[in-house]
Protein backbone atom coordinates (compact mmCIF):
# COMPACT_ATOMS: atom_id res chain seq x y z
CA UNK A 1 0.00 0.00 0.00
CA UNK A 2 1.26 3.45 -0.93
CA UNK A 3 0.93 6.65 1.01
CA UNK A 4 -2.42 8.40 0.60
CA UNK A 5 -1.57 11.59 2.46
CA UNK A 6 1.82 12.79 3.58
CA UNK A 7 2.17 15.79 5.90
CA UNK A 8 5.81 16.78 6.11
CA UNK A 9 6.73 19.18 8.95
CA UNK A 10 3.68 21.35 8.30
CA UNK A 11 3.73 24.64 10.21
CA UNK A 12 1.13 27.37 10.16
CA UNK A 13 0.86 30.53 12.21
CA UNK A 14 -2.12 32.90 12.48
CA UNK A 15 -0.79 36.12 13.98
CA UNK A 16 0.63 35.17 17.36
CA UNK A 17 -1.08 31.78 17.36
CA UNK A 18 1.05 28.83 16.30
CA UNK A 19 -1.78 26.72 14.88
CA UNK A 20 0.51 23.95 13.61
CA UNK A 21 4.01 23.50 14.96
CA UNK A 22 5.60 21.17 12.42
CA UNK A 23 3.26 18.22 12.05
CA UNK A 24 4.55 15.16 10.21
CA UNK A 25 2.14 12.37 9.51
CA UNK A 26 1.73 9.66 6.90
CA UNK A 27 -1.60 8.03 6.19
CA UNK A 28 -1.58 4.88 4.08
CA UNK A 29 -3.93 4.09 1.24
CA UNK A 30 -7.07 2.36 2.45
CA UNK A 31 -6.73 3.49 6.06
CA UNK A 32 -9.60 4.73 8.21
CA UNK A 33 -7.71 7.37 10.14
CA UNK A 34 -8.97 9.43 13.05
CA UNK A 35 -7.63 12.87 13.87
CA UNK A 36 -8.56 13.91 17.39
CA UNK A 37 -7.85 16.84 19.62
CA UNK A 38 -9.63 19.51 21.63
CA UNK A 39 -10.98 22.66 19.99
CA UNK A 40 -8.14 24.83 18.75
CA UNK A 41 -5.66 21.95 18.60
CA UNK A 42 -5.13 22.50 14.88
CA UNK A 43 -7.24 19.72 13.35
CA UNK A 44 -9.16 21.95 10.97
CA UNK A 45 -6.02 23.94 10.09
CA UNK A 46 -4.28 20.70 9.17
CA UNK A 47 -7.25 19.66 7.03
CA UNK A 48 -7.30 23.15 5.45
CA UNK A 49 -3.64 22.82 4.48
CA UNK A 50 -4.44 19.46 2.91
CA UNK A 51 -7.45 20.85 1.02
CA UNK A 52 -5.70 24.01 -0.21
CA UNK A 53 -7.94 26.27 1.88
CA UNK A 54 -4.88 27.38 3.81
CA UNK A 55 -1.23 27.49 2.83
CA UNK A 56 1.39 26.17 5.23
CA UNK A 57 4.13 28.61 6.25
CA UNK A 58 6.57 25.73 6.12
CA UNK A 59 6.50 22.07 5.19
CA UNK A 60 4.55 20.33 2.49
CA UNK A 61 1.47 18.18 2.00
CA UNK A 62 1.06 15.54 -0.68
CA UNK A 63 -2.02 13.59 -1.73
CA UNK A 64 -1.07 10.31 -3.43
CA UNK A 65 2.25 11.88 -4.27
CA UNK A 66 0.83 15.16 -5.62
CA UNK A 67 1.92 18.33 -3.87
CA UNK A 68 -1.15 20.36 -2.85
CA UNK A 69 0.50 23.67 -3.83
CA UNK A 70 2.69 22.90 -6.86
CA UNK A 71 0.29 20.33 -8.33
CA UNK A 72 -2.93 21.67 -6.82
CA UNK A 73 -5.30 20.68 -9.59
CA UNK A 74 -4.36 17.01 -9.54
CA UNK A 75 -4.19 16.94 -5.72
CA UNK A 76 -7.69 18.41 -5.41
CA UNK A 77 -9.07 15.91 -7.89
CA UNK A 78 -7.90 13.11 -5.60
CA UNK A 79 -9.47 14.64 -2.52
CA UNK A 80 -13.06 14.92 -1.28
CA UNK A 81 -13.56 17.19 1.70
CA UNK A 82 -16.62 17.51 3.90
CA UNK A 83 -16.20 20.90 5.57
CA UNK A 84 -17.00 21.41 9.22
CA UNK A 85 -19.28 24.43 8.83
CA UNK A 86 -22.83 23.70 7.73
CA UNK A 87 -22.68 25.66 4.47
CA UNK A 88 -24.92 25.56 1.41
CA UNK A 89 -25.78 27.55 -1.67
CA UNK A 90 -29.34 28.80 -1.17
CA UNK A 91 -30.05 29.26 -4.89
CA UNK A 92 -30.11 25.60 -5.85
CA UNK A 93 -31.84 22.28 -5.28
CA UNK A 94 -29.97 19.22 -4.00
CA UNK A 95 -29.59 17.77 -7.49
CA UNK A 96 -28.51 21.08 -9.01
CA UNK A 97 -25.94 21.45 -6.24
CA UNK A 98 -24.48 18.02 -6.98
CA UNK A 99 -24.49 18.52 -10.76
CA UNK A 100 -22.71 21.85 -10.40
CA UNK A 101 -20.16 20.32 -8.04
CA UNK A 102 -19.55 17.52 -10.59
CA UNK A 103 -18.95 20.14 -13.27
CA UNK A 104 -16.38 21.92 -11.10
CA UNK A 105 -14.45 18.66 -11.07
CA UNK A 106 -14.73 18.33 -14.83
CA UNK A 107 -17.33 15.55 -14.76
CA UNK A 108 -20.41 15.70 -16.99
CA UNK A 109 -23.38 13.30 -17.06
CA UNK A 110 -22.81 12.21 -13.51
CA UNK A 111 -26.45 11.44 -12.71
CA UNK A 112 -26.08 7.69 -12.21
CA UNK A 113 -23.48 8.20 -9.48
CA UNK A 114 -25.38 11.17 -8.04
CA UNK A 115 -28.48 8.97 -7.73
CA UNK A 116 -26.44 6.30 -5.99
CA UNK A 117 -25.02 8.80 -3.50
CA UNK A 118 -28.49 10.24 -2.84
CA UNK A 119 -29.85 6.75 -2.26
CA UNK A 120 -27.08 5.86 0.16
CA UNK A 121 -27.47 9.07 2.10
CA UNK A 122 -31.25 8.73 2.19
CA UNK A 123 -31.73 11.93 0.19
CA UNK A 124 -33.56 10.60 -2.87
CA UNK A 125 -36.89 12.06 -1.80
CA UNK A 126 -35.26 15.48 -1.37
CA UNK A 127 -33.39 15.54 -4.70
CA UNK A 128 -35.43 18.41 -6.13
CA UNK A 129 -35.88 20.35 -2.89
CA UNK A 130 -34.17 23.71 -2.53
CA UNK A 131 -31.22 23.62 -0.13
CA UNK A 132 -32.84 26.32 2.00
CA UNK A 133 -35.72 24.02 2.90
CA UNK A 134 -33.62 21.13 4.22
CA UNK A 135 -33.10 20.39 7.91
CA UNK A 136 -29.62 20.74 9.40
CA UNK A 137 -29.01 17.00 9.29
CA UNK A 138 -29.99 16.83 5.64
CA UNK A 139 -27.79 19.77 4.71
CA UNK A 140 -24.94 17.93 6.42
CA UNK A 141 -25.61 14.87 4.27
CA UNK A 142 -25.64 16.99 1.11
CA UNK A 143 -22.18 18.24 2.14
CA UNK A 144 -21.05 14.62 2.30
CA UNK A 145 -22.62 13.99 -1.12
CA UNK A 146 -20.84 17.04 -2.58
CA UNK A 147 -17.50 15.70 -1.38
CA UNK A 148 -18.14 12.39 -3.16
CA UNK A 149 -19.34 13.50 -6.62
CA UNK A 150 -15.92 12.94 -8.19
CA UNK A 151 -15.29 9.59 -6.45
CA UNK A 152 -12.18 10.82 -4.68
CA UNK A 153 -9.74 8.12 -3.52
CA UNK A 154 -9.09 10.15 -0.34
CA UNK A 155 -12.09 11.37 1.66
CA UNK A 156 -11.77 13.85 4.51
CA UNK A 157 -14.63 14.30 6.95
CA UNK A 158 -14.24 17.24 9.33
CA UNK A 159 -16.72 16.71 12.19
CA UNK A 160 -19.29 15.15 9.86
CA UNK A 161 -21.83 14.03 12.44
CA UNK A 162 -22.29 17.25 14.39
CA UNK A 163 -26.03 17.88 14.40
CA UNK A 164 -26.92 14.62 12.64
CA UNK A 165 -29.35 12.45 14.57
CA UNK A 166 -28.41 8.94 15.68
CA UNK A 167 -30.28 6.98 13.05
CA UNK A 168 -28.85 9.00 10.18
CA UNK A 169 -25.42 8.84 11.74
CA UNK A 170 -25.57 5.06 11.53
CA UNK A 171 -26.56 5.23 7.86
CA UNK A 172 -23.78 7.67 7.12
CA UNK A 173 -21.15 5.48 8.78
CA UNK A 174 -22.41 2.39 6.99
CA UNK A 175 -21.88 4.19 3.68
CA UNK A 176 -18.46 5.57 4.62
CA UNK A 177 -17.38 2.13 5.84
CA UNK A 178 -18.44 0.62 2.55
CA UNK A 179 -16.40 3.24 0.67
CA UNK A 180 -13.45 2.42 2.92
CA UNK A 181 -14.00 -1.28 2.16
CA UNK A 182 -13.85 -0.45 -1.56
CA UNK A 183 -10.41 1.06 -1.04
CA UNK A 184 -11.10 4.73 -0.31
CA UNK A 185 -8.86 6.26 2.33
CA UNK A 186 -10.88 7.97 5.05
CA UNK A 187 -9.64 10.72 7.32
CA UNK A 188 -12.02 11.67 10.08
CA UNK A 189 -11.97 14.38 12.69
CA UNK A 190 -14.61 14.11 15.33
CA UNK A 191 -15.54 15.11 18.83
CA UNK A 192 -17.34 11.83 19.36
CA UNK A 193 -14.59 9.64 20.72
CA UNK A 194 -16.80 6.59 20.61
CA UNK A 195 -17.14 7.03 16.86
CA UNK A 196 -13.40 7.26 16.42
CA UNK A 197 -12.92 4.22 18.60
CA UNK A 198 -15.29 2.03 16.62
CA UNK A 199 -14.44 3.32 13.14
CA UNK A 200 -10.78 4.24 13.00
CA UNK A 201 -7.99 1.73 12.62
CA UNK A 202 -5.41 4.31 13.59
CA UNK A 203 -5.60 7.52 15.52
CA UNK A 204 -3.52 10.66 15.76
CA UNK A 205 -4.07 13.16 18.54
CA UNK A 206 -3.23 16.83 18.20
CA UNK A 207 -2.61 19.22 21.05
CA UNK A 208 -1.58 22.85 20.56
CA UNK A 209 -0.52 22.22 16.99
CA UNK A 210 1.58 19.15 17.76
CA UNK A 211 0.98 15.49 17.27
CA UNK A 212 1.02 14.01 20.80
CA UNK A 213 -0.08 10.49 19.96
CA UNK A 214 -0.12 8.33 16.88
CA UNK A 215 -0.89 4.64 16.97
CA UNK A 216 -3.35 1.94 16.08
CA UNK A 217 -6.53 2.43 18.03
CA UNK A 218 -6.26 -0.92 19.83
CA UNK A 219 -2.70 -0.38 20.93
CA UNK A 220 -3.41 3.19 21.97
CA UNK A 221 -6.13 1.84 24.22
CA UNK A 222 -3.89 -0.91 25.56
CA UNK A 223 -1.04 1.45 26.21
CA UNK A 224 -2.75 4.35 27.91
CA UNK A 225 -5.93 3.04 29.29
CA UNK A 226 -6.71 0.07 31.44
CA UNK A 227 -9.79 -1.57 32.78
CA UNK A 228 -11.51 0.27 35.57
CA UNK A 229 -12.90 -1.79 38.40
CA UNK A 230 -15.65 -0.23 40.47
CA UNK A 231 -16.25 -1.86 43.86
CA UNK A 232 -18.80 -1.28 46.56
CA UNK A 233 -17.21 -2.55 49.73
CA UNK A 234 -19.51 -4.42 52.08
CA UNK A 235 -17.34 -4.41 55.18
CA UNK A 236 -13.87 -3.26 56.16
CA UNK A 237 -11.63 -0.70 54.46
CA UNK A 238 -9.70 -1.01 51.26
CA UNK A 239 -6.67 -3.30 51.81
CA UNK A 240 -3.35 -1.45 51.82
CA UNK A 241 -2.14 -3.55 48.88
CA UNK A 242 -4.83 -2.00 46.67
CA UNK A 243 -4.39 1.66 47.61
CA UNK A 244 -1.87 2.36 44.79
CA UNK A 245 -4.58 1.34 42.28
CA UNK A 246 -7.14 3.71 43.68
CA UNK A 247 -8.50 6.21 41.15
CA UNK A 248 -11.29 7.69 43.22
CA UNK A 249 -13.35 6.93 46.27
CA UNK A 250 -16.80 8.01 47.33
CA UNK A 251 -17.87 6.43 50.60
CA UNK A 252 -17.87 2.70 50.10
CA UNK A 253 -17.49 2.94 46.33
CA UNK A 254 -13.90 2.66 45.10
CA UNK A 255 -12.64 2.87 41.53
CA UNK A 256 -9.46 0.95 40.89
CA UNK A 257 -7.24 0.87 37.85
CA UNK A 258 -6.24 -2.47 36.35
CA UNK A 259 -3.57 -2.67 33.69
CA UNK A 260 -5.38 -5.60 32.17
CA UNK A 261 -8.09 -8.11 32.66
CA UNK A 262 -5.67 -10.64 34.16
CA UNK A 263 -5.06 -8.49 37.22
CA UNK A 264 -8.62 -8.97 38.39
CA UNK A 265 -7.78 -12.29 40.02
CA UNK A 266 -5.00 -10.74 42.12
CA UNK A 267 -7.27 -7.89 43.24
CA UNK A 268 -9.96 -10.33 44.34
CA UNK A 269 -7.37 -12.41 46.20
CA UNK A 270 -6.14 -9.31 48.04
CA UNK A 271 -9.69 -8.47 49.05
CA UNK A 272 -10.40 -11.97 50.29
CA UNK A 273 -7.16 -12.08 52.23
CA UNK A 274 -8.00 -8.80 53.99
CA UNK A 275 -11.47 -10.09 54.77
CA UNK A 276 -13.25 -7.41 52.75
CA UNK A 277 -16.75 -8.17 51.58
CA UNK A 278 -17.78 -6.93 48.14
CA UNK A 279 -21.37 -5.77 47.77
CA UNK A 280 -21.15 -4.87 44.09
CA UNK A 281 -18.57 -5.03 41.32
CA UNK A 282 -18.33 -3.62 37.84
CA UNK A 283 -15.55 -3.89 35.27
CA UNK A 284 -15.26 -1.21 32.55
CA UNK A 285 -13.48 -1.67 29.23
CA UNK A 286 -10.70 0.70 28.35
CA UNK A 287 -11.99 3.63 26.31
CA UNK A 288 -10.59 6.30 24.12
CA UNK A 289 -12.03 9.07 26.23
CA UNK A 290 -9.74 8.18 29.09
CA UNK A 291 -6.72 8.04 26.78
CA UNK A 292 -7.72 11.37 25.35
CA UNK A 293 -8.23 13.06 28.69
CA UNK A 294 -4.94 11.73 30.07
CA UNK A 295 -3.00 12.82 27.01
CA UNK A 296 -4.55 16.27 26.95
CA UNK A 297 -3.86 16.77 30.64
CA UNK A 298 -0.25 15.92 29.93
CA UNK A 299 -0.24 12.87 32.21
CA UNK A 300 1.60 10.95 29.53
CA UNK A 301 4.89 12.31 28.30
CA UNK A 302 5.17 13.08 24.61
CA UNK A 303 8.24 10.93 24.19
CA UNK A 304 6.31 7.88 25.26
CA UNK A 305 3.97 8.16 22.33
CA UNK A 306 6.24 9.21 19.51
CA UNK A 307 5.69 7.00 16.50
CA UNK B 1 -11.12 20.73 -20.87
CA UNK B 2 -12.47 23.92 -19.21
CA UNK B 3 -15.66 22.24 -17.89
CA UNK B 4 -14.84 23.71 -14.50
CA UNK B 5 -14.90 27.20 -15.99
CA UNK B 6 -18.12 26.57 -17.90
CA UNK B 7 -19.87 25.17 -14.84
CA UNK B 8 -18.79 28.09 -12.67
CA UNK B 9 -19.92 30.56 -15.32
CA UNK B 10 -23.26 28.75 -15.66
CA UNK B 11 -23.71 28.71 -11.89
CA UNK B 12 -22.94 32.45 -11.64
CA UNK B 13 -25.44 33.26 -14.40
CA UNK B 14 -28.07 31.00 -12.83
CA UNK B 15 -27.49 32.71 -9.50
CA UNK B 16 -28.62 36.12 -10.74
CA UNK B 17 -31.17 34.78 -13.20
CA UNK B 18 -33.04 32.89 -10.48
CA UNK B 19 -33.59 36.16 -8.66
CA UNK B 20 -34.03 38.17 -11.86
CA UNK B 21 -36.75 40.35 -10.42
CA UNK B 22 -34.20 41.83 -8.07
CA UNK B 23 -31.09 41.63 -10.28
CA UNK B 24 -32.53 42.58 -13.70
CA UNK B 25 -36.01 44.06 -13.43
CA UNK B 26 -35.22 46.38 -10.51
CA UNK B 27 -32.22 48.14 -12.12
CA UNK B 28 -34.14 48.50 -15.39
CA UNK B 29 -36.90 50.27 -13.48
CA UNK B 30 -34.39 52.52 -11.71
CA UNK B 31 -32.87 53.61 -15.04
CA UNK B 32 -36.33 54.24 -16.42
CA UNK B 33 -37.18 56.49 -13.48
CA UNK B 34 -34.06 58.57 -14.14
CA UNK B 35 -35.11 58.91 -17.74
CA UNK B 36 -38.67 59.95 -16.91
CA UNK B 37 -37.61 62.56 -14.37
CA UNK B 38 -34.66 64.15 -16.16
CA UNK B 39 -36.34 64.04 -19.55
CA UNK B 40 -39.42 65.70 -18.14
CA UNK B 41 -37.41 68.53 -16.62
CA UNK B 42 -34.83 69.09 -19.33
CA UNK B 43 -35.98 67.74 -22.65
CA UNK B 44 -37.74 70.81 -24.08
CA UNK B 45 -34.91 73.30 -23.65
CA UNK B 46 -31.77 71.21 -23.99
CA UNK B 47 -29.98 69.79 -26.97
CA UNK B 48 -26.59 68.12 -26.62
CA UNK B 49 -24.43 66.89 -29.51
CA UNK B 50 -27.34 67.92 -31.73
CA UNK B 51 -29.87 65.52 -30.21
CA UNK B 52 -32.68 65.97 -27.70
CA UNK B 53 -31.77 65.57 -24.04
CA UNK B 54 -33.78 62.34 -23.79
CA UNK B 55 -31.96 60.82 -26.75
CA UNK B 56 -28.64 61.99 -25.27
CA UNK B 57 -29.46 60.45 -21.90
CA UNK B 58 -30.39 56.98 -23.20
CA UNK B 59 -26.88 55.62 -24.01
CA UNK B 60 -25.55 57.04 -20.74
CA UNK B 61 -28.23 55.28 -18.73
CA UNK B 62 -27.72 52.04 -20.63
CA UNK B 63 -23.97 52.11 -20.04
CA UNK B 64 -24.36 53.12 -16.40
CA UNK B 65 -26.68 50.15 -15.89
CA UNK B 66 -24.19 47.81 -17.57
CA UNK B 67 -21.37 49.03 -15.35
CA UNK B 68 -23.21 49.13 -12.03
CA UNK B 69 -24.77 45.72 -12.51
CA UNK B 70 -21.57 44.08 -13.67
CA UNK B 71 -19.92 45.37 -10.50
CA UNK B 72 -22.85 44.31 -8.34
CA UNK B 73 -22.87 40.78 -9.72
CA UNK B 74 -19.31 39.65 -9.08
CA UNK B 75 -18.94 41.60 -5.83
CA UNK B 76 -22.18 40.42 -4.25
CA UNK B 77 -21.66 36.83 -5.32
CA UNK B 78 -18.21 36.71 -3.74
CA UNK B 79 -19.07 38.51 -0.52
CA UNK B 80 -22.21 36.42 -0.09
CA UNK B 81 -20.39 33.12 -0.52
CA UNK B 82 -17.58 34.33 1.75
CA UNK B 83 -19.95 35.40 4.52
CA UNK B 84 -22.06 32.22 4.32
CA UNK B 85 -18.99 30.02 3.87
CA UNK B 86 -20.23 28.42 0.64
CA UNK B 87 -17.13 29.80 -1.10
CA UNK B 88 -15.46 26.48 -0.16
CA UNK B 89 -17.47 24.82 -2.93
CA UNK B 90 -15.49 26.78 -5.53
CA UNK B 91 -12.19 26.68 -3.60
CA UNK B 92 -12.01 22.90 -3.14
CA UNK B 93 -12.33 21.87 -6.82
CA UNK B 94 -9.43 21.90 -9.29
CA UNK B 95 -10.46 25.18 -10.95
CA UNK B 96 -7.44 27.16 -12.13
CA UNK B 97 -7.46 30.79 -11.01
CA UNK B 98 -7.59 32.00 -14.62
CA UNK B 99 -10.79 30.00 -15.17
CA UNK B 100 -12.11 31.37 -11.89
CA UNK B 101 -11.47 34.94 -13.03
CA UNK B 102 -13.00 34.41 -16.45
CA UNK B 103 -16.16 32.77 -15.06
CA UNK B 104 -16.90 35.58 -12.61
CA UNK B 105 -16.07 38.39 -15.05
CA UNK B 106 -18.10 36.93 -17.91
CA UNK B 107 -21.10 36.27 -15.66
CA UNK B 108 -20.85 39.86 -14.41
CA UNK B 109 -20.70 41.06 -18.01
CA UNK B 110 -23.70 38.88 -18.86
CA UNK B 111 -25.79 40.50 -16.13
CA UNK B 112 -24.60 43.98 -17.17
CA UNK B 113 -25.52 43.34 -20.80
CA UNK B 114 -28.91 41.82 -19.94
CA UNK B 115 -29.80 44.82 -17.77
CA UNK B 116 -28.39 47.23 -20.39
CA UNK B 117 -30.47 45.65 -23.14
CA UNK B 118 -33.51 45.81 -20.87
CA UNK B 119 -32.97 49.53 -20.32
CA UNK B 120 -32.42 50.10 -24.05
CA UNK B 121 -35.64 48.27 -24.93
CA UNK B 122 -37.70 50.24 -22.41
CA UNK B 123 -36.30 53.58 -23.60
CA UNK B 124 -37.31 52.89 -27.20
CA UNK B 125 -40.71 54.19 -26.18
CA UNK B 126 -39.22 57.59 -25.35
CA UNK B 127 -36.57 58.27 -27.95
CA UNK B 128 -35.89 56.85 -31.42
CA UNK B 129 -32.87 54.57 -31.52
CA UNK B 130 -29.78 55.73 -33.40
CA UNK B 131 -26.80 53.45 -33.74
CA UNK B 132 -24.19 55.23 -35.83
CA UNK B 133 -21.35 52.84 -35.00
CA UNK B 134 -22.73 49.70 -33.32
CA UNK B 135 -19.32 48.01 -33.09
CA UNK B 136 -17.88 50.90 -31.11
CA UNK B 137 -20.86 50.74 -28.76
CA UNK B 138 -20.39 46.98 -28.37
CA UNK B 139 -16.67 47.32 -27.73
CA UNK B 140 -17.22 49.83 -24.92
CA UNK B 141 -20.07 47.83 -23.39
CA UNK B 142 -17.99 44.64 -23.33
CA UNK B 143 -14.77 46.22 -22.10
CA UNK B 144 -16.51 48.45 -19.55
CA UNK B 145 -18.73 45.65 -18.22
CA UNK B 146 -15.77 43.29 -17.95
CA UNK B 147 -13.69 45.94 -16.20
CA UNK B 148 -16.39 46.61 -13.60
CA UNK B 149 -16.83 42.83 -13.24
CA UNK B 150 -13.14 42.58 -12.40
CA UNK B 151 -13.38 45.54 -10.03
CA UNK B 152 -16.34 43.79 -8.39
CA UNK B 153 -14.20 40.70 -7.88
CA UNK B 154 -11.52 42.78 -6.20
CA UNK B 155 -14.10 44.45 -3.94
CA UNK B 156 -15.77 41.11 -3.14
CA UNK B 157 -12.45 39.47 -2.33
CA UNK B 158 -11.26 42.42 -0.23
CA UNK B 159 -14.43 43.06 1.78
CA UNK B 160 -15.00 40.93 4.87
CA UNK B 161 -18.45 42.27 5.60
CA UNK B 162 -21.42 43.55 3.63
CA UNK B 163 -21.01 47.11 4.94
CA UNK B 164 -17.44 47.29 3.64
CA UNK B 165 -18.70 46.32 0.22
CA UNK B 166 -21.52 48.86 0.51
CA UNK B 167 -18.92 51.54 1.28
CA UNK B 168 -16.92 50.54 -1.80
CA UNK B 169 -20.09 50.76 -3.87
CA UNK B 170 -21.43 54.01 -2.42
CA UNK B 171 -18.20 55.97 -2.14
CA UNK B 172 -16.35 54.77 -5.21
CA UNK B 173 -18.57 53.15 -7.83
CA UNK B 174 -21.58 55.48 -7.47
CA UNK B 175 -19.62 58.78 -7.69
CA UNK B 176 -17.46 57.46 -10.53
CA UNK B 177 -20.50 56.46 -12.57
CA UNK B 178 -22.79 59.37 -11.66
CA UNK B 179 -20.07 61.96 -12.35
CA UNK B 180 -18.95 60.41 -15.60
CA UNK B 181 -21.11 62.39 -17.97
CA UNK B 182 -24.15 60.12 -17.96
CA UNK B 183 -26.41 63.11 -17.37
CA UNK B 184 -24.44 65.86 -19.09
CA UNK B 185 -21.74 66.56 -21.63
CA UNK B 186 -18.57 67.43 -19.74
CA UNK B 187 -18.17 70.42 -22.07
CA UNK B 188 -20.95 72.05 -20.08
CA UNK B 189 -18.76 71.85 -16.94
CA UNK B 190 -16.38 74.58 -15.68
CA UNK B 191 -12.83 73.94 -16.98
CA UNK B 192 -11.59 72.61 -13.63
CA UNK B 193 -14.24 69.91 -13.45
CA UNK B 194 -13.70 69.09 -17.10
CA UNK B 195 -10.08 68.36 -16.21
CA UNK B 196 -11.11 66.23 -13.21
CA UNK B 197 -13.52 64.24 -15.38
CA UNK B 198 -10.64 63.22 -17.61
CA UNK B 199 -9.17 61.26 -14.70
CA UNK B 200 -12.35 59.22 -14.34
CA UNK B 201 -12.08 56.07 -16.46
CA UNK B 202 -15.86 55.71 -16.43
CA UNK B 203 -16.12 58.99 -18.35
CA UNK B 204 -14.33 57.34 -21.31
CA UNK B 205 -16.64 54.33 -21.19
CA UNK B 206 -19.79 56.45 -21.26
CA UNK B 207 -18.38 58.85 -23.83
CA UNK B 208 -17.12 56.09 -26.10
CA UNK B 209 -20.37 54.17 -25.80
CA UNK B 210 -22.30 57.30 -26.70
CA UNK B 211 -20.07 57.80 -29.75
CA UNK B 212 -21.39 54.44 -30.95
CA UNK B 213 -24.89 55.90 -30.90
CA UNK B 214 -24.46 59.42 -32.27
CA UNK B 215 -21.02 59.44 -33.85
CA UNK B 216 -20.20 62.48 -31.69
CA UNK B 217 -18.30 62.51 -28.41
CA UNK B 218 -16.36 64.67 -25.95
CA UNK B 219 -13.14 62.68 -26.37
CA UNK B 220 -11.88 60.84 -29.45
CA UNK B 221 -13.23 57.25 -29.35
CA UNK B 222 -9.78 55.82 -30.10
CA UNK B 223 -8.40 57.59 -27.05
CA UNK B 224 -11.31 56.38 -24.92
CA UNK B 225 -10.84 52.81 -26.09
CA UNK B 226 -7.17 52.97 -25.21
CA UNK B 227 -7.86 54.32 -21.71
CA UNK B 228 -10.53 51.70 -21.03
CA UNK B 229 -8.35 48.87 -22.40
CA UNK B 230 -5.38 49.89 -20.27
CA UNK B 231 -7.56 50.14 -17.14
CA UNK B 232 -9.11 46.74 -17.85
CA UNK B 233 -5.71 45.16 -18.39
CA UNK B 234 -4.42 46.63 -15.11
CA UNK B 235 -7.43 45.42 -13.12
CA UNK B 236 -7.19 41.99 -14.75
CA UNK B 237 -3.55 41.71 -13.74
CA UNK B 238 -4.37 42.79 -10.18
CA UNK B 239 -7.29 40.37 -9.83
CA UNK B 240 -5.28 37.47 -11.19
CA UNK B 241 -2.45 38.28 -8.79
CA UNK B 242 -4.87 38.31 -5.84
CA UNK B 243 -6.42 35.01 -6.92
CA UNK B 244 -3.03 33.40 -7.45
CA UNK B 245 -1.96 34.41 -3.95
CA UNK B 246 -5.30 33.31 -2.55
CA UNK B 247 -5.62 36.74 -0.93
CA UNK B 248 -8.42 36.61 1.69
CA UNK B 249 -9.80 33.48 0.05
CA UNK B 250 -7.21 30.95 1.15
CA UNK B 251 -5.71 31.48 4.63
Amino acid sequence: MGTAVHFDRVAKRFGSLQALAGVSLEIAEGEFFGLLGPNGAGKTTLISCLAGLARPDAGSVRVLGRDVVADYREARRLLGVVPQELVFDPFFSVRETLRIQSGYFGIRNNDAWIDEILENLDLTAKADTNMRRLSGGMKRRVLVAQALVHRPPVIVLDEPTAGVDVELRQGLWEFIRRLNGEGHTIILTTHYLEEAETLCGRIGMLKQGQLVALDETASLLRQFSGHTLTLRLGQGGLPAALVPRLLSREGAVCRLRLAGFAELEQVLADLRQAGCGVADLKLDEPDLEEVFVRLMRGEVSREAVQP
Amino acid sequence: MMLGFRTLFYKEVLRFWKVGFQTVAAPVLTALLYLLIFAHVLDENTRIHGVTYTAFLVPGLVMMSVLQNAFANSSSSLIQSKVTGSVVFVLLPPIAYGEFFLAYVLAALARGVVVGLGVLLMTLAFAPLQLAHPLWALAFAVLGGAMLGALGMIAGIWADKFDQLAAFQNFLIMPLTMLSGVFYSIHSLPPFWQQVSHFNPVFYMIDGFRYGFFGVSDAAPQQSLLVVSVCFAALTALTLALLKRGYKLRA
